[in-house]
């Protein structure tokens, strides 16, 4: 089993004739991601290394049956293909662009929601599920299938997370990258509820970071819920000073919210176990493991 | 971004809030003029930070010597490292009550919220402290904006606790809805993050007037608002070009790094905001301070790398580097090179570590080796080498 991708996901690219959204899908289709159409407006009737191109979601989506969409458009263009993708009734928008306007993300996330589709991101790596499908910019070569749930806000750390977890024997069912910014579609307490479905993902990585409060609130959501699989989780930012935006938009404590302390206070408080290193991150996760395999 | 307080006056004037009158001046001489026009004024220095109040930056003067004195004091002052460039002159208001009126981003409901309080004049994260129950608050439907009747829900629950406001609150609540319409208006049309009346002064004559304004503008949309950055620009670097900024900072923006400079001696650079962080803790977990962050991002060239290099030790009080690799996107070998030529053209003689993995590794690896920089293997062990390096030149 999977979240939201796997072999049967049909994959459509928007922004797929950019210079960043042409590398990724040949990036993509190397990893085996069954990429059955682009969206490029005004590009509609062409196609790219066989993949053909449409002028609108909308039609690559009758044509094509895509049900996943992954966005490579400009910032000033990437929340109006938010809406075009969920509008069109794709199921998952996989939204990798960095730097989009905070209200342009506030509408269109709520868009998404209204159509009861799902978004992942914006500023986010994308979504892997070993040996299937990926949407996004994870490296191909770190991944390997096996029983680990990985979620994160920061691209490079999970791929850390990955690659670490992969190299020691412990392969993952999904990895998942929700992204830096201030406003974005799944949160961690929304990939946590997937993986809970999930009867082949038997712990999770948790990648939080400084900034707002939502590793606050998966711990609250692990707690009331009483989840039942082993968490670890790791924050980067302890060091990191009030009032300074560091790398991620949303990356900054604001007053007294957002501290990397504060998130591991209540992570610890829910059960997880903390990793102060990606070193310990593999360790704790092996351990978890070990002891629920037997 | 943040707009100066006479800044945020104009676009509320403009959006139909009354604001009192006032005039700019960037000389003592342009503030007698202003006393001369407008009679008693307060005379109030624009910086882009809070605080000034307490720390002299506002005067009320009745004639225009008093003005010239006082603005020639305030011209002269910097403010928590900003130097003052101009002086707000605005007429004085009669006070009968004041209240407060922000909108800000809450990451939590991924709405904006407007958030109204009776208790003006003081910070509102204490208000929110001091007493939760007089601040109330609202988040609109993000394409409809708020409605009137969502508005006066808000204003009513916002004066349920202001008792000596109970005669005035029909007209208020009234005034309210105009206002916070167009406070919303301000706030989406310019993309502000913060967009705060603070004091919202209530007149004898029950008029709403705004006797502050804070405005912050989103980074990642400044494209859309190029004219609010010139004109932000400026008015804060006067003749020398100095603004309160941290000048390594404004340095690094001009050069389009992600760069944040701190207080340690231990210079930082990952690819990636998450990594970057977390190399900034090992370098603490392992006794060292970081001097800076800076991401050089996905996919680097060689270039690029080199000028992270430079910047991070134009920061002299820098002893060493630690620059921390994740091969992704990110090529080993291209950084490898940056590292290289940024040593060679720079003479570099500072310790630099360099931890790399990922994509071309070895490559990278190999090219390290041959120009005499070894490669740290863990991220761990590469932390603990330089802050070993670093506190051997003391």
């Amino acid at each position: 089993m999977s979240l939201l991708v796997d072999r049967s996901s049909r994959v459509l690219i928007q922004g797929v004739t950019g210079r960043e959204g042409s590398f990724h899908t040949a990036q993509m289709r190397a990893f085996g991601t069954n990429v059955v159409a682009g969206v490029s407006p005004g590009k509609g009737g062409t196609d790219q290394d066989g993949v053909p191109i449409f002028d609108t979601v909308a039609d690559a989506v009758a044509a094509t049956g895509a049900d996943v969409s992954g966005i490579f458009v400009p910032p000033a263009f990437a929340a109006d293909a938010i809406m075009e993708s969920a509008a069109a009734g794709v199921r998952l928008t996989v939204c990798i662009t960095e730097g989009i306007p905070v209200l342009d993300m506030v509408r269109a996330r709520e868009f998404v929601l209204r159509t009861g589709n799902h978004l992942l991101g914006a500023n986010c790596p994308g979504i892997v599920t070993p040996e299937q499908c990926k949407v996004g910019i994870i490296p191909n070569h770190i991944n390997a299938p096996g029983p680990v749930g990985i979620v994160g806000r920061s691209g490079t750390l999970t791929y850390e997370v990955i690659q670490g977890l992969s190299q020691s024997g412990m392969g993952q069912t999904t990895s998942v990258g929700i992204g830096g910014d201030p406003v974005m579609g799944l949160s961690f307490s929304d990939v946590l509820y997937l993986f809970a479905d999930d009867p082949e993902t038997r712990a999770v990585v948790l990648i939080g970071e400084i900034g707002g409060s939502d590793e606050e609130t998966a711990a609250a959501w692990i707690h009331e819920t009483g989840f039942d699989k082993p968490v670890v989780a790791f924050i980067s930012g302890r060091t990191a000073p009030p009032g300074k935006r560091m790398g991620h938009a949303g990356a900054i404590i604001s007053g007294t919210t957002g501290s990397a302390q504060s998130k591991l206070d209540a992570l610890t408080a829910a059960g997880a176990d903390i990793a102060d290193t990606i070193e310990d991150v593999v360790r704790l996760t092996a351990a978890r493991l070990g002891a629920t395999s037997r | 971004m943040k707009l100066l307080e006479y800044q945020a006056k104009q676009r509320f004037g403009a959006a139909g809030i009354p604001v009192p009158p006032g005039r700019l001046a960037r000389t003592p001489d342009e503030a007698a003029a202003a006393a001369r026009e407008l009679g008693r004024i307060a005379v109030k220095a624009q910086v882009p930070i809070g605080g000034r109040g307490k720390a002299g930056g506002i005067a009320v003067v009745d004639t225009p010597e008093e003005a010239r004195r006082e603005a020639a004091r305030i011209l002269a002052m910097d403010i928590r490292g900003y130097p003052v460039r101009s002086v707000w002159c605005e007429t004085g208001l009669t006070i009968e009550a004041e209240l407060y009126l922000g909108i800000t981003l809450d990451r939590d409901r991924r709405r904006l919220v407007i958030i109204f309080s009776a208790a003006g004049g003081m910070e509102i994260e204490q208000v929110a402290v001091e007493a939760p129950e007089r601040i109330a608050k609202l988040w609109p439907d993000p394409f409809a904006g708020p409605q009137p009747y969502e508005i006066r829900q808000l204003a009513f629950a916002g004066l349920a606790h202001a008792p000596e406001l109970r005669d005035r609150v029909p007209k208020l609540v009234s005034a309210l809805v105009g206002v916070t319409t167009q406070l919303y208006q301000v706030a989406t049309s310019l993309d502000a993050l913060t967009c705060e009346i603070n004091p919202l002064v209530l007149t004898p004559e029950g008029m709403l007037v705004a006797a502050d304004g804070k405005l912050e503008i989103d980074e990642n949309a400044h494209y859309r608002h190029k004219d609010v950055g010139e004109e932000l620009a400026r008015d804060e670097s006067g003749d020398d070009g100095r603004t309160g900024d941290d000048p390594f900072e404004v340095e690094a923006r001009k050069r389009g790094l992600t760069y944040v400079h701190l207080d340690g001696d231990i210079g930082c650079i990952g690819n990636g905001a998450g990594l970057t962080m977390n190399t900034l803790d090992l370098v603490k977990q392992h006794g060292g301070e970081p001097a800076n962050f800076l991401d050089i991002g996905g996919g680097a060239s060689a270039e690029r790398v080199r000028d992270a290099l430079e910047m991070v030790l134009l920061d002299t009080k820098v002893r060493g580097v630690f620059i921390n690799i994740f091969g992704g996107i990110t090529r080993g070998d291209e950084v490898a090179r940056g590292i290289i030529t940024a040593r060679d053209q720079l003479h570099i003689t500072k310790p630099m570590v360099v931890r790399m993995t990922g994509t071309m590794e070895k490559e990278g690896r190999r090219l390290l080796e041959e120009a005499g920089i070894v490669p740290g293997k863990s991220a761990p062990e590469a932390a603990a080498t330089i802050v070993a390096l670093t506190r051997d030149q003391t």
